[in-house]
């Protein structure tokens, strides 16, 4: 089931501009989770600006958007990136809760982040029925291969036991990140969208909080990745 | 027989304990006095023979109080116990364990040994006092101390002074040093070089702390020749200054007492309380782990910006039509909950709307818009896209959090910035809308280039040839009762436009400041002939003004300059100041801003300020 993160989904794009197709727009919560300084932000600038910079600790939760075109249905990503500052820990149920896809992120080259992201996905479980949620192990700073602490296969297995999808990537590089988002879209698209009520559509004036509804539709049943 | 010497000592620093500070010794000493308690334990003969308080102090009283100290010390060796109790202490008072220190008493004793003191007691003051604070290079070099292994787990990476050499001479000439422990010694922050390396340095304050407290006293300052150390005990936080930079005690303290506001603005008072209840040695690093830059750059700013001194706002001139259009603006994009709109340019304050209700009971003060502007400035992360956080007010009330909802109306410059607080978490949406709106109307309006072309302004546009700057800040009057406290200022030019010279004058404010503030002998109003320039400060019941002049000015020019500058401000307040800050209500009907009749506070001063002299 889970992609080796060396795969790259063929022939799949990011289209930046809007393409003149009669395509509906979704709205999907996509959530960063993981410890300080594993490159949440980082990610997150590259998912919306393609850009990279050397960021401040996030102070609470950073908001920001992107829109992903599929073939059938455009995406357009609230992207969530949670503090990973301890201080923050008790107001992050607030930022997770409703998110269609959780990307919990850990640093190859820092064992315990990888040990803090399997914190991070029991306490998801906890609280939300599996399933509802696409959830992405992605270990970051792919670029730091020679002081590397958590191998792939490591990661790799987590994922497998987990039931989660799994990618490594590099913020700094980029390597990894449009293929991760792009991955991302297809898979909340085909699990969530697909359901009945599973993704609110966009409104130009949206003011509505966006409501997550419960499916029964576990996740590992729809674990195919690519388009 | 140690309380005897505590109260002993008390009557000795009240007698003879003077500041090293430049000013007015007859006056300042009792006020000194009465802040030194315990300040008998800094006998350092070496560095204070210019004073009586050798003689009298040293054999009278610190002999005695460091053999008391002893003698409650379940083991002999006095001066490791001094300098790692608290390494190994786990209640809070000053029970003095034993605990393996070779090497640091060792250090200690060439300490002792530097000053011409057997006495090893001492060398804990003298050298924290002294800003040596020599052992610390033992937690460098090696030794890991007891203090680390608790809770430090991966330490995010720092920049910069983090890493800095605490055993280097460029670390003790730091002209501040602000450190942040709990209770139990455990170091929470420090300004430069990181805290583990300064964990057995801290555990040096929190002996003095604890050993003047077990005499039912509290300490409060050591002074030598060249440094001053401040103590604040807030909660179970022990907040230390020790600063070169010849202001007042007072000042340092009210420097301490932000960076205190600013950990609160984060974590809020009631969960330290509650942390620390639970587990006395709880780390609280791990809680404001990534928020050290945050406090980095409030003392950067406490020392570069005046606001601080003043305990006033600064917000940025502009044309009072536009400002009320801007105001307007904010105030028709509200929301259930929203209970103030701020909104920035260049970490300056254009406007701020308040619910209406809130604001009855309660009003915002200015060092919680330091708070709120420090945390903007500090974060670049803001810059990437729409923050929203959980935040404390701690004037407003320090066991709650706001939701503030923080983005950038100009991206990519990224200078005019909105804030608006809720107190609903769930808020997000509700308020990001808000945000879009005013978005818009600023757009229909052009407000954004407006704001652009905003500058502050220069101290020639007063027209008074030899007033080269200048601070006013006016004070509660009925006219504006219950509103942010502001200040207004031009620009440092020349020649206060390098680094070097705006911190210099800065501190000649800072100066009169202390002096106009002094506890035991306030002043009204100084003429104050400096080395470079001539400064006036001048405190009413209306308003609090320093200037500074040229050096040859005369003090009949200097007065007839105020009294210039004095109508120039009152004909430009509506341009330096928000006079009227509107307020709505989150019910349908916004109300009308509240506007009252100005008051001609400027006419009346003057003459006071004539007759006075």
């Amino acid at each position: 089931m889970g992609d080796d993160h060396q795969q790259v989904p063929g022939g799949a794009q990011l289209h930046r501009n809007t393409l003149s197709r009669p395509v509906r727009t979704f709205r999907v919560k996509m959530v960063l989770l993981g410890s300080s300084g594993v490159g949440k932000s980082s990610l997150a600038l590259r998912f919306v600006k393609d850009e990279f910079r050397n960021t401040s600790p996030t102070v609470g939760c950073a908001y920001l958007t992107r829109v992903v075109h599929l073939n059938h249905a455009t995406l357009r990503f609230e992207i969530w990136d949670t503090a990973g500052q301890e201080k923050y820990h008790s107001v992050t149920p607030l930022y997770y809760r409703g998110a269609h896809a959780a990307l919990l992120v850990y640093d190859i080259s820092k064992r315990e982040t990888f040990i803090r992201a399997q914190v991070w996905l029991k306490e998801l479980q906890t609280h939300y029925i599996p399933g509802s949620t696409v959830i992405w192990l992605v270990g970051n700073k792919g670029d730091l291969e020679e002081v590397r602490q958590v191998s792939a296969q490591e990661g790799q297995n987590l994922a497998d036991e987990k039931g989660l999808l799994f990618t490594e990537t590099s913020a700094l590089s980029g390597e990894q990140i449009s293929e991760l988002l792009l991955d991302v879209a297809h898979r909340v698209y085909e699990c969530i969208g697909a359901q009945q009520g599973g993704l609110s559509e966009w409104q130009e004036t949206p003011f509505v909080h966006m409501h997550h509804r419960n499916t029964s539709n576990p996740l590992a049943s729809c674990c195919k990745v690519g388009p | 027989m140690e309380r005897d010497n505590h109260q002993e000592g008390e009557a000795e620093g009240v007698k003879i304990c003077d500041p090293p500070s430049e000013s007015n010794p007859p006056a300042d000493t009792l006020a000194t006095s009465l802040s030194l308690l315990g300040n008998h334990m800094f006998p350092d003969p070496v560095e204070r023979n210019d004073s009586a308080t050798v003689n009298k102090e040293e054999p009278a009283d610190s002999l005695p109080s460091v053999d008391t100290a002893e003698e409650q010390s379940q083991d002999a060796n006095l001066d490791s116990n001094q300098v790692t109790k608290l390494e190994a202490e786990e209640t809070e008072n000053s029970g003095q364990c034993h605990s393996d220190v070779s090497s640091q008493s060792q250090s200690s004793e060439d300490a002792a040994a530097d000053n011409g003191q057997g006495d090893s007691g001492e060398f804990v003051v003298t050298m924290l006092a002294k800003a040596k604070l020599e052992e610390q290079g033992i937690g460098v070099k090696g030794r890991s101390s007891p203090l680390l292994e608790a809770g430090t787990q991966e330490s995010p990476a720092f920049i910069s002074h983090r890493d800095e050499d605490v055993t280097a001479d460029s670390w003790r000439q730091h002209r501040k040093h602000v450190f942040v422990l709990s209770e139990a010694g455990k170091p929470i922050y420090s300004r430069y070089g990181s805290e583990e390396a300064l964990s057995s340095t801290m555990g040096v304050m929190m002996a003095l702390v604890s050993f003047v407290q077990s005499g039912d006293n509290i300490i409060r300052s050591v002074y030598s020749e060249g440094h001053t150390v401040v103590f604040l005990q807030k909660g179970p936080l022990v907040l230390v200054c020790v600063s070169s930079s010849r202001q007042s005690e007072r000042q340092l303290r009210g420097e301490l007492l932000y960076v205190y506001y600013q950990i609160i603005s984060m974590l809020t008072q009631a969960s330290i309380s509650r942390i620390f209840e639970h587990k006395k040695n709880y780390d609280l690093r791990r809680l404001l782990a990534g928020s050290e830059k945050i406090l980095d750059g409030l003392l950067n700013l406490v020392d570069s910006d005046p606001s601080f001194l003043l305990a006033a706002v600064h917000c940025l001139p502009i044309a009072s039509s536009l400002r009320d259009s801007l105001s307007q603006i904010l105030q028709k994009a509200i929301t259930p909950n929203l209970v103030f709109s701020i909104l920035i340019a260049n970490n300056q304050l254009l406007t701020i709307i308040q619910e209406k209700t809130v604001i009855e009971d309660a009003r915002l003060e200015p060092a919680d818009v330091h708070l709120l502007l420090n945390l903007i400035g500090a974060s670049s992360a803001f810059q990437a896209g729409e923050i929203w956080t959980p935040i404390c007010l701690p004037l407003f009330n320090p066991d709650c959090y706001f939701y503030a909802y923080i983005s950038y109306l100009d991206p990519p410059e990224c200078t005019v910035c909105l804030l608006l607080l809720s107190t609903d978490k769930e808020a997000f949406y509700a308020v990001a809308e808000c945000k879009r709106k005013i978005e818009e109307a600023m757009v229909a309006q052009n407000s954004l280039s407006l704001i652009a072309k905003v500058q502050s302004y220069s101290v020639s546009q007063v027209g008074v040839s030899d007033l080269r700057h200048f601070m006013y800040k006016p004070f509660d009057v009925p006219d504006n009762y219950r509103q942010l406290t502001q200040f207004t200022s031009p620009e440092m030019e020349a020649p206060y436009s390098s680094e070097e010279e705006k911190m210099r004058l800065l501190d000649l404010y800072r100066y009169m400041h202390s002096r106009i503030h002094s506890t035991s002998r306030p002043l009204k109003l100084i003429y104050h002939v400096a080395e470079r320039e001539t400064l006036l400060a001048w405190v009413t019941s209306k308003f609090e003004l320093y200037t500074c002049f040229s050096p040859l000015v005369t003090k009949a020019c200097a007065i007839t300059a105020i009294t210039k500058l004095l109508r120039w401000i009152k004909k430009e307040e509506d341009r330096l100041f928000i006079r009227y800050p509107p307020k709505y209500s989150t019910t349908p009907n916004p109300s009308k801003s509240s506007r009252g009749g100005k008051s001609d506070q400027q006419d009346s001063t003057d003459n006071g300020f004539l007759s006075l002299l």
